[in-house]
């Protein structure tokens, strides 16, 4: 069994259709639905709190994300879910609260009561467990596509340069960049760029993966290939964790829609209840923001919308005025 | 507008008249200069050519270099370790780093140089041991440890590493936090983090004002004539302190310095153009394969993998 097999060979949910505009490589490497070789990635967060000085950007974060499952985490900028995203691979350590990756604690060696702090060599062993991907893509830009994937594995786990370089040609297969092993990043698209970076964060094989904004910087018409490639990641049963403003991209792949505001989780449920039938004000009032702002629609744009809002956008669309609501859930 | 008339259109060069004035100037101006050097009898060119691969002066030549190469060795070592200590979380490992720079690069140069050369004034004997014990490895006077070459090699290094912390430490921070974010994601330790990813990409801020650095290094080492060491600059002194022909012998040292500074120049550019491999979208071509492309043996292509 190659690596590559094995890698998306996962428990549970791995049905093998691929949606029908993703990559023809992404298709062909489509693995069989299979019950075997469970790579775990429970992640549970309790109590996760993190301040900047006087800044408190969580305050107080219960989440659970079970292995195979997709979340999508939701909310307007400055709500603390790229922090959020940030604290499950200890790049920003929490100031309270713990973090586990399959009941191992992230950054710390748990011994009763007492929290020690890891150094960093086994902070990074943890890492390898948990992938990223970052808005603005951050490959290496001194290395070719190919080096980019190979690096982690090589000097992460001591992989031996061959084999990294031929894990690492089937990874960039898997994103449909086969003829690009030889680019550097600055000769590639931004979709191009994305689905290089995906692709190394793959080659050491996590648990889970992190996707933060990933298709932010993206112009329009490169955002459906790099969601395609994430689609069929989904699919194949990897644990996915994304913060995304792409609301129907996160009711079409996401198991799980967490929508969080001000450093706290608003609410968490389906997609189907958090999207299409949310119970806050809030979150119905970011949703409402966010379509408008991508399609407007402007039978959609008054329903419980904050006021304000409304306002600003009523100058923007056209829309008939909106009916004034109170909004209830302000606090 | 048909096919017809549109491949009919013909581009004409905008003219430039006072592009044309200049270089006729120019090259008046630098006519007029040549000729002085050609004709004035009083640079005495001859004195130079017959000097000029003279065995005193090759063997002076290869004392320069070799001082280039060491000082510069142990200056941008030192340097990198400097630079590195200096970005350290520890703020005591980077208050030294700050603290060598700061006193290396208040006192002057010369004043180093006289100071390690008298350190044997300072302190009579130089031993390494063990504390405590009776084991000692070295033990000897300092006057006899201290040649003028180690002087000069510790004096132009340790001024040079001072200032090399300084450039490396700049092309450091001009790399994107987000390399060394995504290579701490991926697990990537410490070390490679530093040599792999951030220094690699640094080279391209760091390379042009290291040369520059080289380059006055090679000038520099001329000083070392204090501690009366051979190097090219002192043998010429010699020389003419002797024979009283000190303008020839002077450019005989110029000239030198010149071909020196060029063929750095030559590598300087290979150098940065290595390390804007991913910089640059495609790499230019260089000067030899633009000269075959102007003879026609092989078309210059423009998306020449680097």
């Amino acid at each position: 069994m190659s690596p590559l097999t094995s890698l998306l060979r996962r428990s549970g949910r791995g049905t093998g259709t691929a949606s029908s505009d993703a990559p023809s490589a992404v298709r062909a490497a489509q693995p069989e639905p299979s019950a075997d070789g469970s790579r775990g990635g429970l992640v549970e967060i309790r109590g996760v709190r993190k301040s900047f000085g006087e800044l408190e950007v969580l305050r107080g974060i219960d989440l659970t994300i079970s292995p195979g499952e997709v979340t999508a985490i939701l909310g307007p900028s400055g709500s603390g879910k790229s922090t959020l995203l940030r604290t499950i691979n200890h790049l920003e350590p929490v100031t309270s609260g713990l973090i586990s990756l399959d009941g191992e604690v992230i950054g710390y060696r748990r011994d009763g009561d007492l929290l020690h702090e890891l150094r960093e060599p086994e902070v990074l062993r943890q890492r390898t467990e948990i992938g990223m991907v970052f808005q603005s893509f951050n490959l290496f830009a001194h290395m070719t596509a190919l080096a980019n994937v190979a690096e982690a594995p090589r000097r992460a786990l001591g992989v031996r340069r061959r084999e990294a370089e031929a894990q690492a040609r089937e990874l960039l297969a898997l994103v449909g960049l086969s003829d690009k092993e030889r680019a550097y990043p600055r000769q590639l698209s931004g979709g191009q760029q994305q689905r290089v970076a995906i692709a190394r964060a793959l080659a050491l094989r996590p648990k889970v993966l992190l996707f933060d904004e990933p298709t932010s910087a993206l112009d329009p018409e490169l955002v459906e290939e790099v969601l395609a490639v994430i689609r069929s990641l989904a699919s194949a049963g990897t644990t996915l964790v994304i913060v995304t403003h792409e609301i129907s991209f996160a009711r079409d792949v996401a198991d799980a829609v967490v929508f969080m505001d001000q450093g706290r989780i608003v609410e968490q449920g389906p997609p189907a209840e958090v999207i299409d039938t949310p119970a806050h004000e809030r979150t119905r009032a970011f949703l409402q923001r966010v379509r408008t702002g991508t399609a407007p629609a402007p039978e959609d744009a008054t329903d419980g919308a904050d006021p304000a809002d409304v306002a600003s956008l009523d100058a923007r669309t056209d829309s008939p005025p909106a009916p004034r609501t109170t909004p209830e859930d302000r606090s | 507008m048909s096919d017809a008339e549109l491949s009919r259109l013909r581009v004409v060069p905008a003219r430039h008249p006072g592009r044309i004035v200049l270089a006729v100037i120019v090259g008046l101006l630098a006519a007029a200069v040549l000729w002085s050097f050609a004709t004035n009898p009083r640079w005495e060119w001859g004195v130079v050519a017959q000097w000029f691969f003279a065995e005193s002066i090759i063997r002076g030549l290869l004392e320069t270099l070799k001082l280039t190469v060491l000082a510069g060795a142990v200056g941008f070592g030192l340097g990198l370790v400097l630079a590195l200590m200096r970005l350290s979380k520890s703020s005591l490992i980077s208050g030294v780093s700050w603290t060598f720079s700061w006193i290396f690069r208040s006192t002057p140069l010369l004043v180093q140089l006289l100071l390690w050369y008298n350190l044997g004034y300072l302190y009579e004997r130089i031993s390494l041991g063990i504390p405590l014990t009776d084991v000692t490895f070295v033990d000897a006077r300092t006057s006899d440890l201290m040649t003028p070459m180690l002087a000069a090699i510790l004096g132009l290094g340790l001024h040079q590493a001072a200032y090399a912390a300084e450039l490396i430490r700049g092309g450091i921070l001009s790399v994107d936090q987000g390399q060394l974010e995504a290579a701490s994601a991926l697990g990537i330790p410490a070390r490679d983090r530093s040599l792999r990813i951030v220094l690699p990409q640094a080279m391209r801020a760091i390379l042009p004002t290291a040369f520059n650095e080289i380059i006055g290094l090679v000038k520099g080492t001329s000083i070392v004539y204090v501690l009366a060491h051979a190097e090219l600059f002192f043998t010429v002194q010699l020389i003419y302190g002797r024979t009283q022909q000190v303008l020839p012998m002077l450019l005989v040292a110029t000239v030198w310095y010149v071909v020196i500074t060029s063929a750095l120049s030559v590598g300087q550019y290979y150098i940065e153009r290595h390390y804007s491999k991913g910089a640059v979208r495609t790499l230019p071509p260089t000067p030899l394969q633009r000269l075959r492309a102007r003879l026609g043996r092989r078309p210059v292509s423009a998306g020449a993998p680097a």
